[in-house]
Order: C-alpha cells, then structure tokens, then sequence
C-alpha cells in the first residue's frame, strides 16, 4: 500500500472543501474524507496483518523515498511499523468522530474544517515519516492550526490561551529540531555527508556524549507536546478555551505526537542518554501523575478536570518510556492509544452537555441521567475508562506500564511505580465526584431558578444522530482494546522489541 | 476435558443479558427485562448444579483426591514469556461451591426484584446492572489467573457501584456508592501491589504455577521472595498481606469497613445478593484461593486471624445499638465475615489442622442462606412500612405470617441454634479456633452471644413489641417475592445437615469431621441466654433497654456512633488530603508552574518595550543615533587605537 495515500486524502479533502458552499456541503466532504481515511486505515492494518503473516520480518513495511532536498540529504521517507500503524488508527478514529461533533459548526464553518483536516494532515504525514526533516515539517504543520482553531472558534479567555499554547509548543518544536539537527550533524554515512534518516541513525552509533548533549533537546521538546511536568500549563487553558472538536484533535493527537517522538526519535535514536537521563524522566512523569491527579480533585470545571487529568494520564506514557523494559513501552505506546480515544469521548461528552446546558461547572449540574441518558451513560463511561475499569482500554494501559515499571527493582523505580499505583485511586475520587454531582443526583435549576437545558422544552435533548454516531465510533475503539487486548499488544510488540534490542546493545557498549 | 465444555457457557448468559438489556432494555424490553433476566439465571443455576453434581460426584476426583481441573484457558494479555494475562476456568471444590451459591442465591434475588422492583422506571437497567453482577462475580469465582481475579473483582466494585447508586437523584444513594468504590478502590490498591510483588518474584500470574512454585522450598522463585526483605519483613508477608487489604477491603473488615452501612442505600434484593451473600464474601474466597501461601506465613496468617477477629468482635458491638434494620444486617454481615476470615487465620494447610479452612467455606456457603433470607425479609417488610426504622415496626408477626416465620429460622440459624444452618457452621470455627488460639476462640463465643442477642432484638422489634402501626391491603407480597423466601428458608434449616467437609477441604482430601456435644453446649446455652435476654428487653415494650443505654453510658454511645470510624476518615479526607494535599497541588500549578511561565512572557513582554523604542521610525531620532554613533568611533579611535 502507497502510504502517501494517508496525506493525499485529508489534502484532496481540504481542497474539495475550497470549492464547497455552505454549511452542509462543508461538513459533508469532511465527513466523506474522513470515512475515507478511516477505511484506507483499516485496509492498511489488514495488508500490514498480511506481510507480517507471510513472515515479512522487515522494521518497516510500505517504505517509500523520495529525494527532496539533495544537497541536505534531505528525503521524504515514509514507512510503518506496529506503533505508527496504532497511531493513525487513533488518528483516523478521532478525527472521524472530531469531524462529527462539529457537524452544526456555524461559525466560519469551511475555515473550521479546513484548519482540522490540515492538523490530520500533519498528524499522519508525522506518523508515518522516517526522515526526521519530513517529521520535523508535519510536526509544524500540526501546531499551527491549534493557535487559529482556540484563537477564532475558542470561548473564554481564547486569546491568552490560543497565544500561551502556541508560544510553549513552539518553543517545544524548537528544542525539538536542536536535537535533531544536533542529531544530523554527528551522523556519518561514511561518504561524508550527513543524514536525517532514521533508519540509518538507528543503525549508527551516535558517541555517548553527543547523545547526552542532544536527549534533553529532543525528549524535553517532544515531552512539551505530551504534557511533560513542568511544562503541562498549556494543557489545562489550551483544553478548555478550545472548541469540543479541536479539544478532541489536541489531546487525542496532538499530545501523542509528544509522546511518540519521545519514544520513535529521542529514545530510539539516543538509547545510552535515555538510559542515562531515566531517573529525571521517571520523576517527572511521576510527578505527573500523582501532582496531575491532585490537581484534578479540585478542579470544578469539566473540561478543566479532563485537561489536568489528561495530564496525570499522559505521566504514564513518559513513566513507561522511561522506564525502559519491553512491557513498559509497551503500556506507553496502549496508554497513548487507549488516552487519545478516551479523552475525546470524554470532550465529546462535555461538549454535548455544554451545548445543551451552557455552563461545565460541576456545582450548576446534576441530574443529567434524568434528561439526556444518552450524554450521560457516554460520559459515565469515558470516566469508568479513565479510571482504569477493565473492559475499557485504561486499565490495559495502565497495567502494563505498572508491571513493565515493576521490573526494574531500584529503590527509586519502586518508589514511582508504586505512587503512579496510587494515582489509580485518586482518579477514581476526581471522576466518581464528577459524575456524582454532574450525572447524577436530583435535576438542578440555574441560579436564578431558569431550567437547566437551555435548548430544552419540547424537542429532543439528547444526542443526535451525528453525536451518537461520534460516541459510538470511539467507545468501540475503547471496547475493542479492553476486551481484546491482544490484538493491540500483538500490533506494537515487533515494533517496541527493535527499540528494547537497540537501547540494550547500546547501553551495554 | 470435553466432558466440562459446557461450563465455559455458565459466565457468558448473563454478559450477554447485560448488553442486551443494557442497550435495548429501555425502549423495546421494558417489561420482559425481568422474565429474561430470570430464565438467564435460571439457566445458569441449572447448569452450576449440573457441574456441581459431575465435579463432586462423577469425576473430581482421581485416587480420593479432589483435582483442580482448567477445561478452559487462554491468554488475553501476554507481557513476556510466561508471564501473562489469562482467561479461563478453574473448577476445584471452592470455585464449584461457590458457582452453585453464586447462581443460585442471584436467582432467587431475580425472581424476588421481580415483584419487589415492579413498576420501577428503570426497571431495565436494574436487570441489567444484576446480570453484569452476576457475570462478574461468576468470572471472579472460576479465575484462573491472579489477575483475572483483579479484573473481575473490580467489576463487581462497579456493580456493586451502579447499583448502590441506582436511586441516583438521591443524594445520599449517590455518596454511598461513590463511598463504596473509593474504600474498595483504595483497598484494591493493595490488592495490585501485592500481585505486582507476587508475580515479579514467581515469575507468573498463574495460579496453579504461582502456588507451586513458591511453596516448593528450594526453588529459585521461593528463596527470592523469602530472602530479600524490606522494613526486615519479608516480601513474601509484603506481597500476601497487600493482597489480604484488597480481600479486607472487599470483605468489609475493619478498618475498611466504613461502606459497607453506607451501602444499604441500594435496593434491597442488591443488599441481599451482593452486601450479604457474594460479593463481601468475594475476600474471605481470595485468602482461600491463595490459601497454601497464607498457610506457609505465618505472619500474613496471624494479620488475617486478628482482622478477622476483630472485625467480628466491633461489627456485633455496633449491631446491638443500630436502629436502622438494613444496617443491623449489615454489621451482622461484617461480623460473620470476620468469623470466616479467622476460620481461615487459624487453619493449617493439611488433614485434621484444615478444619478452620473446612470450617471457613462451610460457613460461606450457610451464611449466603440464611442473610439473603434475611436480606429479603427485610426488604419485604420495609416494602410494606415503608421505612428502615425499627421505631417504625412491631407486631407485624400476624400481617406477614410466612415473612415472620422465615426471618424466625434466618435468626435461629445465625445464632447457632441447632439444628439450623448456622450452627453446625460455627461450631466448627470455634471448634478450629479452640484447637489453635485460645484467644480468638474467646472472641469467637463472646461474639456468638452478641450475634444472638442483636438478632433477637431486630426479631422482637420487627415482630412483636408493639401493636403493628400499618396496615396491609395486598397481602404480604406477590408470589414471586414469597417463592424466594420459602425456598431460602428451605435451605436455611437444612443447609446444615451437607456434609461439607467430604466435599471442600484445603488439599482436596475428604476430612472427617463429628460433633461434640459437649463441646458445641457452651456456645449453645450462650445463645439462648442471650435470646432470653434480648427477648426480656424487646418482645413487650418497655423501658429497660432505654435504662440500660442510660447506664452503659459512655460505651453505648460510641458504639451508636460506631466508633466514630466515619469521623476519623473524614478528617483524614477531607481536612488532610483535600486542603493539605489537593489545595497546594492545584494552587502551585497555578500560581508557581504556571506563573513561571507567564513571567518568562511578561519578562519578554517588558524587555521588548524596554527596547522597542529604539525603533521610533524618527529620522531625527536615526540620525542622531548615527552621528553618536561615529561621534563614539571616533573617540575610540583617536584615544584608543594609538
């Protein structure tokens, strides 16, 4: 399969849009697109099932090169592995459902979609890239739709929020690309040029202090995009400025942008400095995620609470990476998968309710249940995922990053592993509290005694058709990896086992 | 193994009940939800039985020996070679035993929703949440793998959750199961660690493989585990006792218990099926699940011993001063489980030292009997006063006739009265108590009369007392909820005579057990003082038990309060975690990490209007930087460059 195909579609999409007219138009070409992408996702998972079944062994399958750049040695090289693959399936999950959500999107609605089908396009076009240049240019491609999107669509503070989140990720990119061109520059392809290829880096071996000076630059930049404690604050006023749909897209596949660069270029590519810098990497993570969860408790604001939450659950995918065993990276890479559908659901559900109710404070709901069981039974649910309820997809994830980091038998990986453990009941106080005051309990008025809906009286509350539909489309990914794991574990072993091999040859030499 | 395929169907109806209730139950099953749950169960129930009868009677056993046979295993999540998650079935005399009461216990409390719950909004959804019940605590009884029995033990939290939450516009509902699932939450806590420290050292999840392994003495899994230590105790007793918080914790021992009241908000057949007969019982099974373990240390052991003694002893102090009566059964459920825990706390492993083992599993399986019977009768005349208040009943012994009689042998059992249930269960725990801690022994009888004491208070203030205060238009109740109660009080008289110990001992091997009258007197004329007493103090109305309060004093009081448990753990959450812990956290990401942030801005922000102005777009301005500019050359030049 052409992998090129994966960005031809959302850009053929965003082009068909130029020419549309009109809400509907609009949203049905977005729509129609991302179906597409969907189904040409599935098709790749099944042609990847079937090299892999007749014993192609190979790191990458579908690889592809193209000189771009000669004189830099700059190609646009593509190719997958279990790990990309996982993620464009939550790519292509979440953007359908994105795309749905925003089906009534009023407001400049052809700008709307085209700015959200540019991020998809950043995103697959960084997934499936392994010329780190390539992967450098989709990354920014990614971010700047997220500044217009809180910037023009946002509600609240938007312009502080839209400004603060770009100023940080940029900052986060640059780091980002001192660390790679510092990369480039010490490779050697034995002609004498360089090379931004990460196959060929990954076959090199880069001096141990050249890997130390460049980790922290590449591993601090991406971990900003996956809310890295300190550097999370974008997370929570990003979240909850931004529209459901690009809520959806930020941490459902911006955040793992993060934490899959940390894993594909930092760790891959720097094995000895990862190996080096762990402990920092273990204490921030779990700082994180215990810091993340408390802060959660007293959050009052959905969203608010989803955005810190999403920071203590995004801990787990650094705690994992650092903690650098096989079954550990692998709960990261499930942990990303597994946090990217069930936050959007959890969006999805907040947005459904802001819709209807116009407020996201706690306190003024209650009673949900009563007037749209629909909203309710999703949120209900994106929350049991959050707190690891086996079935879903969070304990999965949660579980094997707990037994990988279990392994390593150091006082000071005890210590995390065992308070990112007690995280697990911390999140069940901030989510049961939650659902216990918005979903639950007697039906609240507004303040000055106006009903709650505000859209209400006589016609339909709860979901539609398209909302359901976006619900649904996610919660099935959520089961899928919750009563089956295997299948998930079975996708990204091949692909963590390479990174586990390299970072043991190189940490032995 | 072909001949137990079958049994891999007894999980699976209720699953799928519950998705289809679950999505269609509102709209299109509203009223047939109940028959269709009901005949699911029923189905179960029928096959639990069939499984029981070819386990124990057919095939379970090869050369006098009952096996542990898997018919059914396969990975669901592989971390390494050897190490995984597995799903499976594991039929051994515990697991079938507890198959039959599980199916069947959950069957009568279906057939009693059915006229209990009838005219419910969401009637649907409380089928429902009972099947997803039932299929968790089916897949928690037949684990096969230490995780397996995590993953369904925190499915039956949820349940038990979502329907301690079932009234859920009513506040209190809502703070009981968010309760719920936060104390088992944090117990569970401990449950994970401890299998985390249990499988790094054994390499495994398995069951079977985890027993062997680290009992065998001399292999290298063992002498890990044994060997390294911390805080000088080894990780062995880490590892056990971790996993024992998770059993206290879902067992309601103390001092997790604090839920367990609270749960009551629930409707009442739940309180029955899950608060009193499977669920809380789901701890007291992990222990004799893990038991060869628990019997190789001793300290892990003694902690499951004291706890459960403790909590027996606490729970029947608090019983006698409670009013509410689902919370009197409540603490009579906590007790009776401490009673099993220390069963097991004081039991060896083999032959003749097994009996608290033999004991323990004997009393589960009487206890599910007669406290859902009571469970359901309670819940039949709370149907009828409409209130959980004792002040509120009396006399109703001649408007619920067959009601009064079952909660009659329901308490006749739990007090030790032969020939009921209940006694012959005991008296094998005090038995197995009295062979190996005089101390627990002591605790066990002193709680006996106490049990009987509360319960004939509860009786003689629902039943007689006073004249009765309501009156009943429609009988006692429907068919469906007296079918239940007949058959429960079937099984509470005579549950007693299963000779139990042929069947489920610690290693499998049939134990020969008899009673001893002399033995079995003391307990017995315990009792009956106590009956006596409780029935001087409540059959006619009277001041003497206000007096006795009056005199008690200090002790009444705080036994009311129940030990101002509660309060301890409200100051603990809400004045030290939430403002000492959660305020800080949220107030430093605010104003510290946040603020940094928004300082290096402003830091930016400044410094460029600091030096903006250099910048004017004046050519005057321009110019005279210029000629200052050359001006400073120059200067350098003339005085420097020579």
């Amino acid at each position: 399969m052409n992998l090129s195909l994966l960005i031809l579609i959302p850009l053929l999409t965003g082009i068909a849009i130029l020419f549309c007219k009109g809400l509907k138009q609009v949203s049905s070409i977005a729509l129609l697109g991302a179906i597409i992408q969907l189904l040409a996702t599935f098709f790749l998972l099944f042609v990847f099932w079937q090299q892999r079944a007749t014993g192609n062994t190979s790191r990458m399958l579908f690889e592809y090169s193209h000189t771009w750049f000669a004189a830099l040695n700059i190609n646009y090289h593509v190719g997958v592995d279990g790990i990309s693959i996982a993620m464009i399936l939550l790519t292509s999950f979440v953007v359908l459902a994105g795309v749905l959500v925003s089906w009534k999107q009023e407001k400049m609605n052809k700008e709307f979609f085209l700015l959200l089908i540019l991020l998809s396009l950043g995103a697959y076009g960084f997934f499936i890239s392994l010329d780190l240049f390539t992967l450098f240019f989709f990354l920014e491609i990614a971010v700047i739709p997220k500044f217009l999107l809180i910037g023009i669509w946002g509600s609240g503070k938007k312009e502080y929020s839209a400004m603060k989140l770009a100023l940080m990720l940029m900052a986060g990119s640059a780091l980002v690309f001192v660390g790679l061109l510092g990369l480039y520059f010490n490779t050697d392809t034995g002609s004498g040029t360089h090379t931004f290829d990460l196959l060929q880096i990954a076959q090199m071996h880069i001096p141990v202090e050249v890997q130390k000076l460049f980790f922290p630059f590449a591993f601090v930049g991406f971990g900003i995009f996956g809310a890295l404690f300190p550097f999370h604050t974008w997370v929570p006023d990003g979240h909850s400025s931004a529209p459901t749909a690009a809520s959806m897209f930020l941490a459902g596949i911006s955040m793992k942008l993060g934490g899959y660069g940390c894993l594909r270029v930092a760790t891959f590519l720097m094995p000895a400095a990862a190996h080096a810098y762990a402990p920092v990497i273990i204490v921030l993570a779990t700082i994180a995620i215990i810091y993340g969860a408390f802060a959660t408790m007293m959050q009052t604001d959905l969203k608010y609470i989803n955005a810190y939450s999403s920071v203590s659950h995004c801990g787990f995918v650094l705690l994992g990476i650092g903690m650098l065993t096989q079954t550990s990276i692998n709960g990261a890479v499930m942990q990303m998968v597994s946090h990217g559908l069930m936050t959007s659901l959890f969006f999805t559900a907040i947005g459904m309710i802001y819709d209807r109710t116009h407020t996201r404070i706690t306190a003024q709901l209650g009673g949900l249940l009563k007037i749209m069981p629909f909203i309710s039974t999703v949120f209900v649910l994106a929350g049991l995922c959050s707190l690891g309820l086996p079935g879903l997809s969070g304990f999965v994830a949660e579980v094997t990053v707990f037994m990988g980091s279990w392994q390593n038998a150091d006082t000071l990986y005890r210590v995390a592993t065992i308070l990112s453990c007690a995280s697990i009941v911390v999140t069940a106080v901030y989510i049961l509290r939650a659902v216990g005051q918005a979903i639950m309990g007697p039906l609240r008025t507004h303040a000055d005694g106006s009903p709650l809906l505000w859209r209400g009286a006589g016609g339909e509350v709860d979901a539609k058709w398209n909302e359901k539909f976006a619900a649904v489309i996610l919660l099935t990914g959520i089961v899928a990896i919750g009563i089956a794991p295997f299948w998930l574990n079975k996708l990204i072993t091949p692909g963590t086992e390479i990174i586990i091999k390299k970072i043991l040859s190189d940490v032995v030499k | 193994m072909n001949y137990f395929s079958y049994i891999a169907f007894i999980p699976l109806p209720p699953l799928v009940s519950f998705v289809l209730l679950g999505l269609f139950g509102r709209k299109y099953l509203k009223h047939s939800s109940g028959i269709i749950g009901t005949i699911v169960l029923l189905t179960i129930t029928v096959l639990s039985l069939l499984t029981a009868y070819h386990y124990f009677f057919v095939d379970g056993k090869v050369n006098g020996v009952y096996q542990s046979i898997i018919p059914l295993q396969y990975h669901w999540l592989q971390f390494s070679p050897g190490v995984s998650i597995d799903m499976g079935i594991v039929l051994d005399p515990i697991s079938v035993m507890l198959l039959v009461v599980v199916s069947f216990i959950s069957l009568m409390v279906h057939i009693f929703s059915l006229g209990y719950m009838k005219g419910e909004e969401r009637f649907s959804t409380y089928y429902a949440f009972l099947s997803l019940f039932t299929f968790s605590m089916l897949g928690l009884v037949v684990s096969t793998n230490i995780f397996q029995i995590y993953i369904f033990w925190e499915l039956v939290g949820i349940s038990s959750y979502l329907l301690i939450g079932f009234y859920y516009d009513k506040p209190s509902a809502v703070d009981a199961s968010k309760k719920a699932f936060i104390v088992t939450r944090f117990a569970d806590l401990g449950f994970l660690i401890g299998i985390l420290i249990l499988a790094f050292h054994a390499e495994t999840l398995d069951f079977h493989t985890l027993i062997t392994t680290l009992r065998t003495a001399q292999s290298p899994q063992s002498i890990s585990i044994t060997t390294s230590s911390f805080l000088g105790v080894s990780m062995l007793t880490w590892g056990l006792t971790l996993v024992f918080i998770g059993g206290a914790g879902k067992s309601a021992m103390f001092p997790l218990h604090i839920w367990l009241p609270d749960a009551m908000e629930g409707p009442t057949p739940v309180s029955a099926l899950i608060h009193a007969a499977t669920m809380v019982v789901a701890g007291v099974y992990l222990v004799a699940r893990l038991f060869p373990l628990y019997s190789y240390d001793v300290i892990a052991l003694n902690i499951v011993a004291y706890t459960g003694a403790l909590s027996a002893l606490l729970a029947a102090v608090i019983a006698c001063t409670q009013t509410d009566i689902k919370r009197v059964l409540a603490y009579s459920t906590m007790s009776q489980i401490g009673y099993m825990m220390f069963a097991l706390g004081v039991s060896g492993h083999g032959g003749e030292h097994g009996l608290g083992y033999m004991a323990s599993m004997f009393h589960l399986f009487t206890h599910a009997f007669f406290k859902s019977l009571l469970f359901l009768c309670a819940g039949a005349v709370i149907h009828v006063v409409h209130s959980n208040e004792m002040k509120d009943m009396g006399g109703l012994r001649k408007l619920m006739p067959l009601t009064h009689i079952a909660f009659l042998i329901a308490c006749l059992a739990i007090a030790g009265i032969p020939p009921f249930a209940g006694f012959f269960s005991k008296e094998e725990i005090l038995l197995a108590a009295y062979n190996s801690n005089k101390f627990i022994y002591a605790v066990g009888i002193f709680t006996s009369m106490l049990t009987a004491f509360y319960m004939f208070r509860l009786y003689f203030s629902i039943f007689h007392h006073k004249e009765p205060q309501v009156q009943i238009h429609h009988g006692e109740g429907s068919f469906s909820m007296k079918l239940p109660l007949l058959v429960l009080a079937a099984c509470t008289a005579f549950a007693g005579f299963v000779p139990l110990s042929a069947f489920v001992t610690a290693d499998g091997i049939p134990l020969k057990t008899h009673l001893d009258i002399a033995f079995s007197a003391v307990p017995v004329i315990l009792s009956i003082v106590a009956i006596l007493f409780a029935a001087r103090l409540y059959r006619k109305q009277n001041d003497l038990p206000d007096r006795m309060a009056t005199s008690l004093g200090g002790i009444y009081r705080s036994a009311y309060k129940k030990f101002y448990i509660d309060e301890i753990y409200l100051f603990i959450t809400k004045k030290i975690i939430f403002n000492l812990v959660g305020k800080p956290a949220a107030w430093i990401d605010k104003n510290i990490v946040d603020g940094f942030m928004n300082l290096l801005a402003v830091i930016t922000t400044k410094f460029s209007a600091l030096i903006k102005g250099l910048q004017s777009g004046k050519v005057q301005n321009y110019t005279l930087y210029f000629f200052a500019g050359i001006a400073g050359l120059a200067v350098l030049f003339i005085y420097w460059w020579k």
